[in-house]
């Protein structure tokens, strides 16, 4: 995955990551909340593909976690008004089930494991359904503040407006993307690579590959809760669907669709998912029809993505 | 003590329905290794088309069946010829990613050509009734599912062990290359067995129409229900699913008798169990 | 001064009904140059998969410098200082061939969990990976992608990423396997080098009869699961058990 001229490359995301702070001046309001969507499902995608396209693992199960990072972030800000708790809350809730439900499931062959994470995302998404009492059933949980960043008694900024929480979203996104590329190109990034491509040899290496599994699948359900949990401030709800495993599709089509052999690949995925989502939506109200149409077209012919497009070089 | 039998014999019902769907997605399974995850799909896609020749055409009950079999039958040998042949030789997460997008468009194209839920047509005269057992009216529909299933398992059993497809089948299952070399036409095996395995699925959709609700979503959940039962007895062991489906079954239905508002997560909690304790499932050989 | 490197007792695997593995001592002294032969099915790759932990045996022990290992985990095993090659080709294909000599090394070095750190820092290990490429003729292919290199090159990377974690035991499952003859020429020097060089001991399975009569110090011969003789090459063909079980095909010298 080397990059062919890294001076074009880095001048070009600088010139993006410019253009997106300077976003809410330039468009509208809807556009701003679909900048957020986007770059919510980026952050979700990108801990998707750290698992599949990285570590050789597919899990249907990603919005478990989603949902888990957007339930313990509506209960504490609900009780606790400030978005720090809630993110880090939604994050470290959405990690602890991460690491409890990668230990049952890590340990399989792909196809099993693929089985048990779809079982297990739909495990939470009842959970969600079910428990009223704790949840909200399928009302789901409503009133949610947007509440304000918060260091009690020191200082405290409102982020109630869309254009003041679209910063928040983005600086904590691009922290998120900044710490996944890091990652994929360490020393562990390297060695999740080596297990994807044969774990035989990754043991004869050296490598406890259960272990090294467990470490990818926490983080990609950290990932996928820390989408979650910035999600619900935006919403001010969350309602079951977002724990069902139409909404695990969405990382899934992403990635496919942006290329899952590319590190940007799930980012400008997510761009696509939305521009697509939004045209079809207005012609009909069977979105996941053409979600699974597309995902069986990308399969039968297309598997690089859009990424494939420009490697042909 | 009554209440308690009773309600296993429920259960016992209940199981069938499981069965039927595990038994297509293991034989599936064991000869050409890929689990399809729309499978649920095509039960759900059986009680819908059973439902619309039986409750809203007025077709004879066993017809109804007839043609829902062969409607899905038909489904079934498009996913595997259109598309999952064409794609054996990739990484398996692609199959995987395939049939995952078969649920997305099944699920709601089930929506776009039937709409929302319908009213349970009744049964079937000659199954109507009920027979006191344990002191209580059991309906005799139940004890008809429960005379199927079991038949299916004999007859699966028959045509495995003593059939000369059966034994074509066995062959192409425990090594492809050398049913291929000794004259098996491999393909055409597969495509049977995958409209074999769907067709399962699909009676066990159609027989539950006279007595469960026909609606978008069942699939997820039945498909749901057969990896965990896949996880208990099993991946590719039909003993072990026709053993673990009736565990499945029999518990959910004391489940919901006694702990109402987790069965769902008991039935979880038991496959969890058997993750830790006896990863390969507890028929694994 | 040689040390008892690996010492097996009463190794057994069964499959159903076959013992593939049946009852097997074997001592190997550092140092010596091994070579196990035997006829198809007679057992020896389950027996290296027994020893480097692919498979767990049903009973018997496997000790490693005096330390049991029996039931320990692959990765384990290579921390102690066993590794192996594969028999069907298993490298890394999606990675650079540097990249897949220096898995091992930097797992060796501990550097593997480093999250934030950046690969191209780790000097030491990206230096130590470079020299071993060196030594197997791969140092002008680093950068290409592992699946893209010729059979013949995938072999030598192969045994690269076998020594890569600097072993004290080395098993090599068909080293030369689908070669040509120049190509296998390249390989078993190559292994004679190393094995002085890095002070290595190399075990190889092999059915190459050329090979195994020129190359190694000791043969290991096994048959149905069973050791049938072991011994200096010179022994092994004068053994009229072993010409027997080879039905004098290979061993006409």
């Amino acid at each position: 995955m080397a990059d062919r001229s890294p001076r074009r490359l880095t001048a070009l995301v600088g010139l993006l990551v410019l253009a997106l702070f300077l976003l809410p001046w330039v468009v509208g309001r809807y556009s701003v909340y679909l900048a957020i969507q986007i770059l919510i499902l980026s952050v979700f995608s990108l801990g998707f593909n750290l698992l599949f396209g990285y570590t050789g693992l597919l899990s249907f199960g990603q919005a478990g976690f989603f949902g888990i990072g957007a339930y313990a972030c509506a209960k504490i800000l609900l009780a606790v008004p400030n978005l720090f708790l809630g993110l880090g809350g939604g994050v470290a809730a959405a990690g602890v089930a991460a690491v409890v439900l990668g230990f049952l499931s890590v340990r399989h062959t792909r196809i099993y494991f693929s089985m048990l994470t779809l079982a297990f995302g739909m495990m939470v998404f009842s959970i969600a359904w079910k428990w009223r009492d704790f949840t909200g059933g399928d009302d789901g949980l409503v009133g949610i503040p947007r509440a304000p960043l918060e260091i009690p008694g020191l200082w405290s900024l409102s982020v109630a407006t869309q254009e003041r929480y679209y910063y928040v979203v983005l600086v904590v996104s691009l922290l998120a993307i900044w710490a996944m590329y890091r990652l994929v190109h360490s020393p562990l990034g390297l060695t999740l690579q080596a297990i994807r491509d044969s774990e035989s040899r990754a043991e004869f290496a050296g490598v406890p590959v259960r272990t090294y599994r467990l470490i990818a699948f926490t983080i990609a359900g950290l990932y996928a809760g820390l989408a979650g949990a910035l999600l619900t401030p935006l919403e001010n709800t969350v309602t079951p669907p977002i724990a069902h495993w139409s909404t695990s599709a969405e990382p899934v089509l992403a990635t496919l669709l942006g290329g899952v052999h590319v590190f940007g690949g799930p980012i400008v995925g997510a761009f696509l998912f939305f521009m697509l989502k939004d045209i079809i939506v207005r012609f009909t109200q069977y979105w996941l029809i053409w979600l699974g149409a597309i995902v069986v077209a990308l399969v039968m012919g297309f598997r690089g993505g859009v990424a494939s497009i420009f490697a042909r070089r | 003590m009554d209440a308690i039998a009773f309600q296993g014999l429920i259960g016992l019902s209940m199981a069938m329905y499981l069965w039927l769907i595990s038994a297509g997605l293991t034989i599936i399974f064991g000869v050409l290794r890929i689990i399809n995850f729309a499978h649920g799909s095509l039960f759900m896609m059986g009680a819908y088309l059973a439902f619309t020749f039986y409750g809203q055409l007025g077709l004879p009950f066993w017809l109804a069946i007839l043609l829902s079999l062969l409607g899905v039958g038909l489904l079934g040998l498009v996913m595997e010829r259109g598309f999952l042949r064409r794609i054996y030789g990739i990484d398996e997460a692609y199959q995987l990613l395939l049939t995952f997008g078969f649920i997305l468009i099944l699920d709601d194209a089930v929506k776009i050509i039937w709409g929302g839920v319908f009213k349970i047509p009744a049964i079937p005269p000659f199954l109507d009734g009920a027979w006191r057992v344990f002191g209580r009216p059991f309906p005799v529909y139940n004890a008809f599912v429960i005379a199927v299933g079991v038949a299916v398992a004999v007859g699966l059993w028959a045509l495995f062990e003593k059939t000369w497809w059966g034994r074509i089948v066995r062959a192409t299952a425990s090594d492809r290359e050398m049913a291929n070399a000794i004259g098996v036409n491999v393909p055409r095996v597969f495509s049977g067995v995958f409209v074999f395995g769907s067709m399962l699925a699909a009676l066990g959709g159609a027989l539950g129409t006279p007595v469960r609700v026909v609606a978008p979503g069942i699939g997820a959940a039945m498909i749901i229900q057969a990896f965990i039962i896949t996880v208990i007895g099993g991946l590719g062991n039909l003993k072990g699913a026709f053993v673990a489906s009736l565990i499945v079954g029999i518990l959910s239905a004391y489940g919901t008798l006694f702990f109402p508002v987790f069965e769902l997560f008991l039935i979880f909690a038991i496959m969890a169990v058997v993750l830790l304790l006896r990863p390969q499932g507890l028929f694994a050989r | 001064m040689t040390t008892e490197l690996l010492k097996t007792e009463g190794l057994s695997k069964r499959f159903g009904a076959l013992a593939a593995v049946d009852g097997v001592n074997l001592t190997l002294p550092s140092g010596r140059l091994t070579a196990v032969i035997g006829p198809n099915g007679a057992g020896k790759t389950t027996l290296i998969n027994l020893i480097t932990g692919s498979l767990l045996p049903d009973a018997g022990q496997v000790y490693f410098k005096g330390e049991a290992i029996t039931r320990l985990a692959s990765h384990q095993r290579t921390r102690k200082g066993l590794s192996r090659s594969f028999q069907l080709m298993n490298i890394f294909s999606r990675l650079t061939v540097l990249q897949n000599v220096l898995l091992p090394v930097l797992s060796r070095h501990g550097s593997t969990l480093k999250p934030l750190a950046r690969v191209d820092d780790q000097a030491k290990a990206v230096a130590e990976a470079g020299q071993i490429l060196k030594e197997v003729g791969l140092w002008e292919v680093q950068l290409h992608p592992a699946g893209a290199l010729s059979h013949g090159d995938q072999r030598l990377l192969e045994l690269g990423i076998a020594i890569a974690p600097a072993p004290e035991l080395c098993f090599l499952d068909e080293p030369s396997a689908g070669l040509t003859p120049v190509e296998r020429a390249a390989v078993l020097g190559l292994i004679r080098k190393l094995a002085v060089e890095r002070r290595t001991t190399f075990v190889i399975v092999e059915h190459d009869m050329d090979v195994v009569f020129s190359l190694s110090d000791w043969i290991v011969v096994m048959n149905r699961g069973r050791l049938l003789a072991e011994g200096p090459p010179s022994l092994i063909r004068e053994n009229l058990e072993v010409r027997e079980v080879y039905l004098g095909e290979e061993l006409s010298a």
